[in-house]
């Protein structure tokens, strides 16, 4: 069967194990055999049926995006890796902010 | 003097952030050279349920379009997988990362919390007019809904207002 490395973050939901096996000819059947054995993925892997924007799928070293997607096909002992785009960012300015005080929020 | 600030885990624990005043610098002084993009890097550590030890960061680049980068950070998807291969190496875990806040507050935007995963420690730091005077760590509740505090020892800023979970617009 296929594997699937799992990050980091994302262990503390397959009991702490880093690679899983999975059944499936396609990623995404791969995916969903993977949330099949390990449910509480789902909701970080998956916005209802579509994969997250910030959730990459690599097999080996090429992003599926780039492939046919989650139809891409997929062999027994192929290696498929989750791999999380990290991006972060600023509420809006408002003009308060920018007057140079620190600004901690009121309602925190 | 520092100031400890607590708030609830996934597990419903307090975890505590242990980050020595060198990397909290180390820190700072990037975020302040990025200033007035967003600037940020992956955390390095070891750490067990309630407690995170914060060993080594490593910067890197911005790649949100640059027009954007004042108030959006990104990173690429190999990055992730050469520190995460990195960390495995050397013993450590991928455990978080952390950004900047340009003239904003040192809390979670919704931007943030759409982009973020659980388990994983996120520091953000506000930096003012070109100065770091904030640095509060953040973790994703595991039902996604908002980010929980936790506990970092704030070398940045000798005062500053209360604390829980919250998060901006």
């Amino acid at each position: 069967m296929a594997k699937i490395r799992i990050p980091t973050p994302l262990r503390a939901f397959t009991d702490g194990e880093a690679s899983i096996e999975v059944a499936g000819g396609t990623v995404g059947e791969a995916l969903s055999n993977l949330v099949e054995q390990h449910p509480d993925l789902r909701a970080h892997l998956f916005n209802d049926s579509e994969l997250r924007s910030f959730v990459n799928i690599f097999l080996d070293d090429e992003d599926i995006r780039f492939m046919q997607g989650l139809d891409t096909e997929i062999a027994d002992d192929d290696n498929l890796r989750i791999i999380p785009s990290i991006a972060g960012g600023n509420p809006p300015r408002s003009p308060q902010s920018m007057g140079g005080k620190p600004l901690i929020s009121e309602e925190a | 003097m520092a100031f400890l600030f607590y708030g609830e885990s996934h597990q419903g624990k307090n975890m505590v952030i242990h980050i020595s005043h060198e990397l909290q610098r180390e820190i700072a002084e990037q975020l302040e050279a990025t200033y007035p993009n967003e600037g940020g890097g992956f955390l390095l550590g070891q750490g067990a349920a309630d407690q995170m030890q914060i060993v080594d960061i490593v910067q890197v680049d911005n790649v949100f379009a640059e027009a954007e980068q004042h108030h959006r950070y990104a990173m690429r998807p190999q990055d992730w997988m050469r520190l995460e291969d990195l960390a495995d190496e050397r013993g450590l875990s991928l455990v978080g990362y952390y950004h900047s806040h340009p003239d904003s507050s040192a809390v979670p935007s919704e931007y943030d919390r759409e982009h973020a995963l659980p388990n994983f420690v996120y520091i953000i730091t506000a930096v003012m007019m070109a100065r770091a005077n904030d640095m509060r760590a953040w973790q994703l509740r595991a039902d996604r809904s908002a980010f929980a505090e936790l506990a970092l020892e704030n070398h940045l800023q000798p005062q500053r207002r209360g604390a829980d979970s919250a998060q901006d617009a």
